[in-house]
């Protein structure tokens, strides 16, 4: 037998254990194979148009986004998650403009979240307010490819989805790559 | 650190969602053709926060979001194909279960076939390299060539008839 | 104490594993026989440490002890004694405890029945096995101990998955296991055979009772556990290409593989090194399964709470084991000459064939399953690789396959005739048209898929091919009726093995094709008193009753009758159960079987008018997979009798020789 010819199998195994590897070593930086890359990065933002949920502040539409760089964030007083996002999303408000989209909640129970927490958002839309997925509106999250809460969208100047998080924010994800990214769009 | 608390916010959504099991009659379709291939088309699209499952399966809300979504699709006279694209389109084809043939997923569809094909040219050079190399050894062990098996069987049929 | 007790064995057991591990393995090759045979006393030794360790752990499940960490995590007084057994292996570290058990189970067999080997194959064996054991010791003593205190103890425990309380996934673990670890002793043998150099018929024969009562455990596990998914995930199905079943499938194909080329071996001493190959990889399937299912590298439905820091140990170990044996493999895989030659279309030529496609069929599941991993490394996007992939690339793969099934039997070795076979194969043709002409026809042309014909002409003709192979082996009907019956009594018992296993897949593939094609299902919401139509059965939702009390749930139960033309059929009761701890619910379908067909029955929740949503399945010929399942284990089990495999056997027959020698 050649000698190639059985020296295929450790070769074809070694391959592979070369990309199990690579995911071992993604998932000890909390990559995880569940994490889906947006296929909208570089996509118009969809169209929307949502009801506002504080009283004070206006609901959100795709118009809005238009002439400024914009963190649109997905969140709801049901998360977890978005708790242990939310006080740094207060500090970010000075450095992007920040608004968001209440996701899949009741709205009496968004704005006492926000009472709570504190509201840095400067507008803020509700899809689906009665939690009914007929509703036309409940769309939106699909529209923008939203698995789940939290997620943020950065949307340029001309309304361009640019950068999507998966999941809350950490001051790391801010400085590293939000911020940079920010600034380099608001030239 | 960021992706486990993700599954903490979905495992939250699931058990908020409440127990609810795939697909529900609230949200079929009248039609029955339409909702059959509601149906048919579900079993195909993954339910993107759930660990493998088809939406049809899966009771998580936003597989609930995506059936309903997808009967509005049909119901307003999109084709299958399209229904799948207006997904693939938000999600990508990670969304679909049967991956489309492209350039990425070319070894996966040829794969299968290239193997069985390498598997079969490995049987017949090992059967050659062995009658060669055995007939190379001792030419009265080679299995008989084919005009040679044509003259026995005849030979035989010979020893028959008399 | 007993935890510690448990804890301490395990260490001592280690330490045993190591000298058996080394000892032997030098003393085969400076061929001496005291250090040699230290092999079987410490083989049994290992064992019975193991058992200390696994009966501590039973012991702290069956008292509830909750200083115990896993018990603590994994168990709660409310649940009957049944689960708190099988919550031992239901969840991460018990089930490796229950692996390493069974590997030195496996391996005290051998020093137990192994009185027949050669002396250091049996040592070099045996030491390759507590290899494997030293590894998964260590595996379990550094990053699993299920021994572990917890400090102060809970008053009660977390409880287990109230989907994992049932009688079919209590004994799945088990059988899977006794299926993946039993493949380690084909590897054990294969390597010590590159050692040594040498594989002829007698390897083949010392290996084969261990390969197929492998095979059968897995075959009975893979069973187990598509069972239970069919009857408590609620919808009715049974496979769903998860990784976690691919896992499990991927080393039943290269162990079906295994045992037809290890025949090759057997019979006509040749197809050797790719045997040995076949024995390694087989193995090596089963350790990547457990790497994919605890290190979370893919995503499954079910799997353990993965964790990176253990993928990497099994992944340390697959390479040891693996890397190690592969690379023994290409040095050593040219000394493995073989012998009989044969033509294309003989019976060694069907046995190749048959190993080209199962081993396709493993190569197709193991690329489906690690595809997205590939292009995600590559930078190619994410895909999903899911169920309509599966059927649509590897069923065509066994269509062949199962077309080679009937002829290849009737091959003769070295040189078939493949025109006689076919010719002698009419009825079976005949037969299987016959069947795939009258499912169109019956099941009404286009209301049922063109391929349904297809799958029940191929199970016709697989199981008519299978009789009539065993018809001419006996003479049925071409003899007198004494003669009959005792060519029936002549004919080994592998032989039957064979004849009942292909029926069983037969029979596996009528199931198959029923219940995909002509799966009836009505979701709805019924009052109580509401009848719906399912497949010719009227189905009334009699009514319910909440809160019927559980030992550990309570449940919302169901009451439906199912007529037939007015006839009553069955009364049905599923559940929709709430369990206590922890607190979760879960769906318990009702089902009625007349064999041929299920009614499968599910209540849902309530709609808040007073109606439930109900869901009514007709799963037809669904029993059939598992009963073919079942057919299948009967036949490995009927081929394991085999007088050639039984204990001594071998030594019996060599004394006899001697003896005829002599004389």
């Amino acid at each position: 037998m050649r000698r190639w010819l059985v020296a295929l199998p450790v070769t074809v195994f070694f391959v592979l254990v070369g990309f199990f590897i690579w995911r071992l070593v993604l998932m000890e930086h909390g990559d995880t194979p569940n994490i889906i890359p947006s296929v909208m990065i570089n996509k118009p933002a969809p169209q929307f148009d949502l009801p506002p949920v504080v009283l004070d502040k206006p609901g959100l539409k795709l118009a809005d986004l238009k002439g400024h760089v914009t963190l649109v964030n997905f969140f709801a007083s049901w998360c977890i998650p978005c708790r242990e996002e939310h006080p740094l999303l207060r500090g970010l408000g000075e450095k992007v403009r920040l608004v968001g989209i209440v996701y899949k909640d009741r709205p009496e129970q968004a704005r006492a979240y926000l009472e709570r927490l504190g509201d840095p958002y400067q507008a803020i839309g509700i899809i689906n307010a009665n939690l009914d997925s007929r509703d036309p509106q409940s769309q939106v999250g699909i529209d923008f490819g939203v698995t789940g809460v939290p997620e943020s969208f950065l949307v340029d100047k001309q309304g361009v989805i640019r950068f999507k998080q998966i999941g809350p924010f950490t001051p790391e994800d801010i400085n590293k790559k939000l911020l940079p990214l920010v600034a380099e769009l608001s030239k | 650190m960021t992706a486990r608390r993700l599954f903490a916010a979905f495992a939250l959504m699931i058990i908020a969602a409440g127990p609810a099991f795939a697909v529900q009659p609230d949200e079929m379709l009248k039609d029955p053709k339409l909702e059959a291939r509601a149906r048919e088309l579900s079993k195909d699209l993954r339910c993107l926060v759930c660990q493998n499952e088809n939406i049809d399966d899966s009771n998580a809300d936003l597989a609930h979001d995506l059936r309903v979504l997808l009967r509005q699709r049909l119901a307003a006279g999109d084709t299958d194909q399209q229904a799948k694209q207006y997904l693939v389109a938000r999600y990508g084809d990670y969304v679909l279960l049967k991956p489309p043939f492209n350039a990425e997923t070319l070894v996966l569809w040829l794969g299968p076939g290239g193997l069985l094909l390498a598997g079969l040219g490995f049987a017949v050079a090992y059967y050659r390299r062995r009658v060669t190399a055995a007939a190379a050894a001792d030419p009265a062990a080679a299995p008989l060539s084919e005009a040679e098996s044509r003259r026995l069987t005849a030979l035989l049929e010979d020893d028959k008839k008399s | 104490m007993i935890p510690e007790t448990g804890h301490f064995a395990l260490i001592l057991a280690l330490f045993v594993a190591v000298v058996q591990a080394t000892v032997p393995m030098i003393g085969a090759s400076r061929g001496d026989r005291a250090w040699m045979d230290l092999s079987r006393p410490a083989a049994v030794a290992q064992f019975l440490l193991i058992a200390i360790a696994f009966g501590a752990l039973v012991t702290c499940y069956v008292t509830s002890d909750f200083s115990v960490l896993n018990v603590a995590q994994n168990s709660h007084t409310d649940k009957p004694m049944f689960y708190k057994v099988s919550g031992v292996w239901a969840n991460h570290e018990g089930s490796m405890l229950l692996w390493v058990f069974i590997l030195s189970l496996y391996g005290m067999g051998v020093a137990a029945a192994g009185g027949n080997l050669p002396p250091a194959l049996r040592a070099r064996a045996l030491a390759v096995q507590a290899m494997i054991s030293v590894g998964f010791i260590l595996f379990i003593l550094l990053t699993s101990n299920p021994f572990a205190r917890l400090d102060p103890a809970p008053f009660n425990g977390n409880g287990m998955n109230p989907l994992l309380q049932d009688p079919g996934l209590a004994f799945h673990p088990p059988m899977l296991y006794l299926g993946y670890v039993g493949f380690s002793m084909a590897f054990s043998f294969a390597i010590a055979a590159l050692i040594e150099g040498r594989v002829d018929a007698a390897w083949a024969r010392w290996v084969r009772p261990w390969s197929l009562l492998a095979w059968c455990s897995l075959t009975l596990g893979i069973g187990l556990g598509s069972w239970w998914a069919y009857y408590t995930l609620g919808w009715g199905g049974w496979w769903y290409w998860d990784p976690v079943e691919n896992a499990s499938f991927m080393p039943w194909l290269a162990g079906t593989a295994l045992l037809h080329s290890s025949i090759v071996v057997e019979k006509r001493d040749t197809l050797k090194a790719w045997t040995i190959l076949l024995a390694i990889v087989t193995f090596s399937l089963s350790l990547l399964g457990t790497f994919l299912v605890r290190s979370g590298v893919l995503t499954s439905v079910h799997s353990f709470a993965s964790d990176p820091a253990r993928g990497v140990f099994v992944l340390a170990l697959l390479v040891v084991v693996t890397g190690g044996s592969l690379t023994l493999f290409t040095f050593r895989a040219a000394s493995l000459k073989g012998g009989g030659l044969f033509a294309p279309i003989s019976r060694e030529g069907s046995l190749l064939l048959n190993n080209v496609l199962m081993s396709t069929g493993a190569g197709t599941v193991l690329l489906g399953t690690l595809y997205p991993l590939f292009t995600d490394a590559l930078n190619l996007g994410k895909v999903s690789v899911g169920a309509p992939f599966f059927n649509s690339v590897f069923l065509p793969l066994m269509v062949p396959m199962v077309m080679t099934m009937a002829i290849g039997p009737m091959m003769q070795w070295k040189r078939g005739d493949l025109a006689g076979a076919l010719s002698r194969l009419k009825v079976a043709f005949v037969l299987a048209l016959a069947v795939a002409v009258a499912t169109w026809l019956l099941a009404g042309g286009s209301a049922s898929p063109l391929w349904a014909a297809g799958g029940l002409g191929l199970a016709a003709w697989l199981f008519v091919g299978t009789a009539v192979e065993w018809a001419e082996r006996v003479r049925l009907g071409r003899c007198s009726f004494g003669e009959f019956l005792q060519r029936c009594g002549h004919l080994p018992r592998s032989a039957y093995g064979m004849t009942i296993t292909h029926a069983g897949l037969a029979v596996v593939i009528v199931g198959i094709t029923g219940s995909t094609a002509w799966k009836t299902e009505q979701i709805q919401v019924m009052h109580p008193g509401d009848t719906v139509n399912v497949a010719g059965y009227q189905v009334t939702l009699d009514g319910t009753q909440d809160n019927v009390p559980g030992p550990n749930y309570t449940a919302l139960r169901a009451t439906f009758t199912a007529r037939k033309d007015g006839r009553l059929i069955a009364v049905m009761h599923p559940e929709k159960r709430q369990y206590t701890m922890p607190p979760r619910p879960t769906t318990d379908a009702a089902i009625h079987t007349n064999l041929i067909g299920d009614l499968y029955a599910v209540i849902g929740d309530p709609d808040g008018t007073g109606g439930f949503v109900t869901r009514l399945y007709y799963n037809p010929l669904v029993p059939w997979i598992f009963i073919g399942a079942l057919i299948m284990v009967g036949g490995g089990l009927v081929s394991l009798t085999d007088r050639r495999y039984r204990v001594g056997a071998p030594l019996r027959t060599a004394r006899a020789a001697a003896a005829a020698a002599r004389a």
